[in-house]
């Protein structure tokens, strides 16, 4: 039932071991994919030779460039800027390598063993060209005319393309003339969040091959947006999409990164045609690392104009986003909901952000779970702390005073997110922060860690707020039916990446046709089961699929009344369904069972009726709005002065999200999404050497959370402000868990060192909070004086392209 | 390279007749000559646990064992955790009510490893069973559902 702490119906499998996850699927007579890829960050292809590879026993084939160069360039799924079109990557390396990791070689052989052997004899002579890594120098010349002209397919040509891919803005009022007001302070902060990403436990992985009998392509181990994917193999493949099965099968966690099209799914299914066996491509760690999207990378600079009362007037900004060496399938997608969902919860009458998207010879990036909204979060959520460290007023009162009132909502801000209208569907901003400030006593909690440092400890408390948005259109569909045995199946086009869609969906069919939820089986994932669907991304399914699946729920319910109102000669206002039942009201022993109904219904029954054949009915949800959760986090930290360790004691979230379909699920997710943002806040960063080598391939060096650098996270679930937007009245849970979190510690740490604005960039790294602690603290408060310089633009040194 | 030699593996009481590569890793040959995929490939190299088996009622990563290592042991996997069809074992169990798991790929090597630990100390308290759950990661659940249910199936073990 909606509301209930469900035990997932996805466990008894996984807990057995008997999943099916991509290296899961094995085929006789399969051939395994090995991937030779780029060992400099940057250089000339002078030769391929792969002919060594080749005569090793067992292997197959080898492919470079040549043998594919009838590919066009990966397109973009979302977000697709025409300025974006001549970054695009190609499947394999086109004359020039631009990232170390960039795949230049595929290998085919009868082994993964044996193909990770002939890899090894693949030459690659490289001509090394110079490096860029850093995204704060000015843009350079990226790729010539003939590249650009191939890589944007628009039958024109282009001319060469700097290293700045696109840069736009985002705006609304008049920031200008506000800040020649010359009224108020202007306050400035400068901003950085480290090159990260989501490294699900599952690594990257495709097993394809063509069934000639069936005359299709068959496509196991897809995942996030399996029909989109569909659509695109089935165009390269010169298929029809409906000669293309893309099944997800299980998931290993997907967080953004997974189920994006990438060079090495295009190669297995172009292989499995060609080669005409079971291709296998399995991703190895290190590959991962290198090769799978990273993400965040962004630089934000930004200047506030603000009251004495901490009322923030007009906000002008701009960030430098760290794309890497392509532009992938999400297109401008980061940078995008970067700029739009900056202002978060508040009002800020005058904002204006310019985004620049710039290249570097590292690995693509693209969106990772809280994507724009953790980086903005934090940049915006450091000004807005040292707004009221430098007004001499509180981090609650700023806060307070700039919340989008309640009496507003819906709040339409006048921009873009995702292609919506950013329109605020419900919420109560204040609200939440009072409810945490009571519940967990942040009085209590500052006195506390104020007494502790008296003591001598270096500990601090501190948070930040957020809107998150969730449920993304347009649309999302579901089909519910019940054989003649009883048994209810709910199919649609949802994905599962393993966050527990199954089981929310069997509860909100649960719900209506009140059969347990844990007999429903639940079909997702594949595209031979279902018409359409758009994917497991920017925490939708909740509201699209859920919504679906209701709608459908009810539509059968319907269909039933109205069978067993014929049979039992009854009315439809007579019945009602109960335990997967339709009775009379008042007649108990006049009854029909849902399998009863179905075996009405089939064929020569349902003819008799008019009705359809089948006790089945299908839903269909549209939406052109997105909607917005939205939270608070907290955390309370301690330095250890001799080594720099940040240990975090507590975290603290609260997350209104309209409506708990499965208040386990969202708190799961919450604590997930934390350790997540704890991650990028405190251990993770691709790190790159100036040679563009990158210095972060293995867990040795990218370093995940274990059990011992998480707390236990302490969770307000609450559902003030259920979205009037959907029938459920829901919002997605599945990003706020880390929206806040870089921005919760770095208030934390500040208040530890008792240095106001200490923390401008994460990861927090020890060697930095150690160098702090031997600083010493800062007096603090310092209210400025209003500025005689208000109408100056932000400070900048990017060449800005119009 | 590709010269094999014959292998008898022993895992969860059922024997394997096989031949492997001298080279071939424990958790590749469970998986693709046994048959047994339950056990997954994270990392291969030793960091994420995912693929952590019982040898002898020891927990290894079989992606650094070669599956020669394992000749004459005992192996048990996930797949040997569950008396049987109907029944979980209580790590299993605990997993499922106290959500353990999201997308499940990091799980059995949670569960064949705290199966193992409690199953030598039965005793294990908290801090103790989070030092030898710090030995493998999970990227979906932050941890504290796993600490809640490898306590509470240590507590059902105990009985």
């Amino acid at each position: 039932m909606i509301g209930a702490r469900s035990l997932r119906i996805e466990d008894p499998v996984l807990l057995r071991g008997a999943g099916r996850f991509a290296a899961d699927t094995i085929r006789a007579g399969e051939l395994h994919m090995r991937v030779v890829r780029a060992p400099i960050a940057h250089g000339r292809i002078v030769s391929i030779d792969t002919s060594q590879a080749l005569l090793l026993d067992g292997v197959v084939a080898a492919w470079s460039y040549e043998d594919i160069a009838e590919l066009p360039a990966i397109g973009f799924r979302l977000t697709p800027r025409e300025d974006l079109l001549p970054y695009r990557q190609p499947v394999l390396a086109r004359r020039v390598v631009r990232y170390v990791g960039e795949p230049v070689v595929v290998v085919f052989a009868t082994s993964a063993y044996i193909a990770e052997d002939a890899a090894e004899l693949v030459e690659i002579d490289l001509e090394p060209l110079p490096v860029r890594i850093d995204a704060d120098d000015d843009p350079v010349g990226w790729i010539d005319a003939e590249q650009a002209t191939w890589a944007a397919g628009l039958g024109r040509d282009l001319p060469e393309q700097d290293s700045e891919a696109t840069s736009f803005i985002e705006e609304y009022g008049d920031v200008d003339a506000a800040f020649a007001s010359g009224r108020g302070h202007i306050i400035e902060m400068d901003a950085r969040i480290g090159r990260h990403t989501g490294v699900p436990m599952e690594c990257r992985g495709l097993v394809a091959y063509f069934d000639s009998a069936d005359q299709q392509l068959i496509v196991d181990g897809a995942a996030k947006v399996p029909f989109w994917n569909r659509d695109a193999i089935a165009a390269i493949n010169g298929l029809t999409p409906a000669q293309v099965v893309v099944r997800e099968t299980h998931v290993g966690g997907g967080f953004g990164p997974r189920g994006e099209l990438y060079p090495e799914d295009i190669l297995v299914t172009i292989a499995a045609m060609r080669l005409r066996a079971p291709i296998k491509w399995i991703e190895d760690r290190q590959e991962h690392l290198m090769a799978t999207n990273h993400s965040r990378g962004q630089h934000h600079t930004m200047r506030a104009l603000v009251h004495d009362d901490g009322f923030i007037e007009a906000l002008d900004t701009s960030f430098i986003l760290d794309q890497g060496a392509y532009i992938r399938t999400h297109g401008a997608t980061v940078a995008s909901l970067t700029a739009s969902m900056l202002p978060g919860p508040y009002v800020i009458p005058h904002f204006r952000v310019r985004a620049h998207v710039r290249l570097t010879h590292k690995t693509p990036a693209g969106t990772y779970r809280s994507p724009g909204r953790y980086e903005g979060t934090f940049a915006r959520e450091r000004l807005v702390d040292k707004i009221a460290n430098q007004l001499g007023l509180t981090r609650t009162q700023v806060r307070r005073r700039n919340f989008i009132a309640v009496e507003d909502m819906p709040y339409e801000r006048p921009i873009e997110a995702m292609g919506t209208h950013l329109v605020h569907d419900s919420g109560d901003y204040a609200l939440l922060l009072d409810k945490m400030e009571a519940k967990y006593d942040f009085a209590g909690i500052e006195a506390e860690v104020a007494a502790r440092r008296g003591a001598g400890e270096i500990v601090g408390f501190g948070f930040g707020c957020f809107v998150e948005k969730s449920g993304i259109g347009p649309v999302e569909g579901a089909k519910v039916s019940v054989d003649a045995s009883g048994g209810v199946t709910l199919t649609c086009g949802a994905s599962s990446v393993g966050q527990g869609v199954d089981t929310v969906l069997a509860q909100v069919v649960s719900e209506t046709l009140g059969v347990p939820h844990d007999q429903i089986r639940v079909v997702r994932g594949r595209t031979d089961q279902f018409g359409y669907g758009r994917g497991a991304f920017a925490t939708r399914l909740a509201v699209m699929a859920g919504s679906a699946a209701m709608m459908a729920s009810e539509e059968l319910r319907d269909k039933a009344f109205r069978v067993a109102a014929h049979t039992m000669r009854v009315s439809v206002e007579e019945l009602r369904l109960v335990d997967g039942r339709v009775e009379v009201i008042g007649s108990p022993d006049d009854v029909l069972t849902l399998a009863q109904i179905a075996g009405i219904l089939e064929p020569v029954g349902a003819g008799e009726l008019k009705e359809s054949p089948g006790l089945s009915a299908e839903g269909w949800f549209r939406s052109d709005h997105m909607t917005y959760p939205y939270g608070v986090h907290a955390a309370v930290v301690r330095i250890d002065g001799g080594t720099g360790q940040l240990v975090i004691e507590r975290f603290i979230v609260g997350y209104d999200v309209g409506r708990a379909l499965n208040p386990m699920l969202v708190e799961g997710q919450i604590a997930g999404g934390v350790a997540q943002g704890i991650g990028g806040a405190v251990y993770e960063e691709f790190l790159y050497a100036e040679d563009g080598t990158p210095l972060c391939t293995t867990f040795m060096d990218y370093l995940i959370p274990t059990v011992l650098e998480i707390p236990d996270v302490e969770i307000l679930v609450t559902e003030d402000a259920p979205s009037p937007i959907n029938p459920l009245g829901v919002k997605g849970a599945g990003e706020g868990g880390t929206t806040a979190v870089a921005a919760a510690i770095a208030s934390a740490v500040d208040d530890a060192l008792q240095r106001p604005n200490a923390i401008s960039s994460v990861p927090v790294r020890p060697d930095l909070l150690r160098k702090l602690v031997i600083a010493g603290p800062l007096q603090t408060t310092r209210p400025s004086k209003p500025s005689k310089t208000a109408a100056r633009r932000p400070s900048t040194t990017n060449k800005e392209k119009s | 390279m590709s010269q094999t030699i014959p292998l008898r593996l022993y895992v969860n009481g059922d024997r394997y007749d096989i031949a492997v590569e001298p080279r071939r890793t424990l958790a590749d040959a469970l998986r693709e000559d046994c048959g047994l995929t339950g056990t997954h490939l994270g990392c291969e190299h030793g960091v994420c646990g995912a693929c952590t088996v019982l040898v002898d009622g020891q927990p290894m990563r079989s992606c650094l064992m070669f599956a020669v290592q394992a000749e004459d042991a005992s192996v048990r996997t996930v797949e040997g955790l569950a008396p049987d069809d109907e029944t979980l074992h209580p790590i299993q169990q605990a997993f499922w009510e106290n959500h353990g798991l999201q997308c499940g790929f990091c799980t059995p090597g949670f569960l064949v490893l705290a199966a193992g630990y409690l199953e030598e100390h039965p005793d294990a308290n908290e801090e103790e069973m989070r030092e030898v759950l710090s030995s493998n990661l999970c990227r979906c659940t932050g941890y504290q559902n796993i600490v809640k249910a490898t306590m509470c199936a240590a507590e059902k073990m105990r009985r």
